[in-house]
């Protein structure tokens, strides 16, 4: 059996799906489920090829629903496990995560955005935020992490096993095509080197006896009564309330002057930065603000911008899914609001230099 | 001096009486579980899932690891224990709509892919849990409340036996038995025999068991166990359709 499967920090040249096998090997990641869909195919591809040399395992199921199912069973088992889909299998993902939500499973959900509603393409799109931060019949106590780079896609892969198992609530990374399938350089790196150490994983059904005693575990998701299952929910609600401030990530920059401010998350975010970069070193007064986690949603740090700038500009490749967690988080401001929403179609940075010049 | 009814040592004592309306076919179908357990000595190792629908009424059932899940989707999570920690015992417990419609295509590929797990399918004929509707297993001509005039084979197809397909789709080392709840004992040995087969690594072993439905049925108790005894196996034979260990000793 071979050693770790990264030694040290190795600079390299990859795709985002080849990036997400390394990043979960390197996470010490046991065992993957999944089921073929584009964009997120060599996810899989890379970790059968992968995985056997480091003792890890891949189960090919007959649907997303399955896939979803058996992950939630390896992380009952105690096993460090997840899946990836996109499109319509992430809508069927969201049966199997809303048992994760009720049963506080740590499980992890690699999502590759593709265009939709329905099958529509196979590429790219940022159409899954609303379905993967609030979807199935629950009230969305995930995590959601939007990431823009592929060095991004690596670290907020190791992370997602991190802040599953230590918060107990299902977590996302959410890429897209364009991350999936795009080449770029990053740096791999084992996480142990770096002094990070991964949150420890533990059996809830299948632990062995202690001192031959076995104390049996009874887990469900059904409850007889409206009262007690609104007894859960509110204790799940206040820590995810408590727990959020923790999690929350964004970037910002040059918005303490600005008279706009460019919000984009994920991959846009790349176009948005080099927008905002130009127009200041033209003398516009643009500031740029990025939510890494969708879910928590960086709701404080956004009003804060809100309250000092005169526009928000918001930028996606959807019809207003961010917009919606955006106008929920700053309610009540009274700043201006612009959309640049090119649903499933990719968005350039001459394109939003544009935008802004023409609102300026 | 009083006597107390044996109970299975795995049975877990402050969940009972239990929670299924009396008459009901699922107390027997686990009781001969709960035995199979105890003689096989596997408590500690067993992690029982239970399905959406009746089933779910054995979530506190046992002193066993047990997972509760949702409507049909047992099969793949009880796949996913044993894939992650293959020294458990898996049980998968659902019944008739759960393994044969909503969750039919986990059932047959868990069975094509030979996976080392057991699932036990309880058929009473109806949809119980939601008040008696029509179910893969409703037999032609039987009254339910979405087939008020008799389930028309013309409109609703035959009803699905389900052993014999999982029989078609499995080749060595699958375990298949139909049993019933009208012969405990032969019911017990298909268990034992069930478990036996996934703690051999042999493969899938699936056992369907003739339940009865008193309250969907609205049926006393004479013709409850008549339709149980006579009715039921006229279409759903019952036995071992597959069984490897006899292959071996041949």
């Amino acid at each position: 059996m071979a050693d770790k499967p990264i030694q040290g920090e190795k600079r390299v040249f990859m795709t985002g799906n080849e990036v997400v096998a390394w990043a979960a090997l390197a996470a010490q990641a046991d065992i993957m489920y999944g089921y073929p869909i584009t964009p997120q195919n060599e996810i899989m591809h890379y970790w059968t090829r992968m995985a056997p040399k480091f003792g890890k395992r891949f189960l090919q199921t007959e649907d997303e629903l399955s896939a979803g199912f058996t992950t939630l069973g390896g992380v009952l088992a105690g096993r460090r496990a997840f899946t990836a889909t996109a499109g319509p299998g992430n809508t069927l993902m969201q049966e199997p995560m809303s048992m994760a939500e009720m049963m506080r499973i740590p499980s992890v959900v690699v999502i590759q955005q593709r265009g939709g509603p329905s099958t529509a393409t196979v590429i790219y799109s940022q159409q899954e935020v609303t379905m993967t931060a609030y979807g199935g019949n629950g009230e969305g106590f995930r995590i959601v992490y939007s990431t823009g780079t592929h060095q991004e896609l690596f670290d907020y892969t190791i992370k997602a096993f991190n802040t599953a198992w230590k918060y107990r609530f299902p977590t996302f990374v959410l890429g897209d095509g364009y991350q999936a399938k795009m080449r770029e350089s990053l740096t791999i790196y084992d996480p142990q080197d770096k002094g990070m150490e991964m949150v420890k994983t533990e059996a809830f059904i299948g632990k062995e006896p202690v001192n031959g005693i076995k104390e049996p575990n009874h887990i469900r998701n059904t409850y007889n009564t409206e009262e007690e299952l609104f007894d859960v929910l509110a204790k799940y609600m206040e820590d995810y309330l408590k727990i959020a401030p923790e999690i929350v990530e964004y970037q910002e920059f040059d918005c303490d002057d600005a008279d706009l401010v460019v919000v984009s998350h994920g991959v846009v975010s790349r176009a948005a930065k080099g927008a905002v970069q130009e127009l200041r070193s033209e003398g516009y007064k643009v500031g740029y603000f990025r939510p890494i986690t969708l879910r928590p949603f960086p709701a404080e740090q956004l009003r804060a911008v809100a309250d000092k700038t005169k526009t928000l500009l918001l930028v996606e490749s959807a019809y207003g899914q961010m917009a919606k967690l955006v106008k929920d988080a700053i309610f009540g401001s009274t700043v201006a609001i612009e959309n640049l929403f090119k649903p499933g179609v990719g968005i350039t940075s001459e394109e939003v230099v544009d935008k802004v010049k023409g609102l300026l | 001096m009083t006597s107390i009814p044996q109970m299975p040592k795995s049975w877990r004592l402050e969940t009972k009486p239990h929670k299924f309306c009396p008459g009901c076919g699922h107390g027997l179908v686990l009781k001969a579980l709960g035995e199979a357990i105890d003689e096989l000595g596997i408590q500690d190792k067993v992690i029982f899932g239970c399905d959406i629908g009746c089933s779910l009424l054995a979530w506190d059932f046992f002193n066993v690891d047990t997972v509760q899940t949702h409507h049909g989707r047992t099969t793949p999570v009880v796949t996913g224990v044993k894939r992650a920690n293959p020294d458990t015992i898996c049980i998968a417990y659902m019944g008739d709509g759960g393994g044969y419609a909503i969750g039919s295509q986990h059932l047959v590929n868990a069975a094509a892919r030979n996976e080392r797990i057991t699932a036990i399918l309880v058929n009473n004929c109806n949809y119980a849990m939601t008040g008696g509707q029509m179910a893969p297993t409703t037999l032609p001509g039987m009254k339910t409340e979405t087939s008020p005039y008799g389930r028309d084979i013309k409109e609703a197809g035959y009803p699905t036996q389900g052993p014999e397909m999982v029989a078609a789709i499995t080749r060595d080392g699958s375990y298949v038995a139909r049993g019933t709840i009208a012969n405990l004992k032969q019911l017990k040995g298909y268990f034992k025999k069930a478990l036996e087969n996934q703690m051999a690594g042999n493969g899938f072993s699936f056992v369907e068991a003739l339940a009865s439905c008193p309250t969907n049925w609205r049926t006393n108790a004479k013709d409850t166990w008549n339709f149980v005894e006579k009715e039921m196996p006229k279409y759903f034979k019952v036995g071992e359709i597959k069984n490897p260990a006899e292959k071996e000793g041949e």
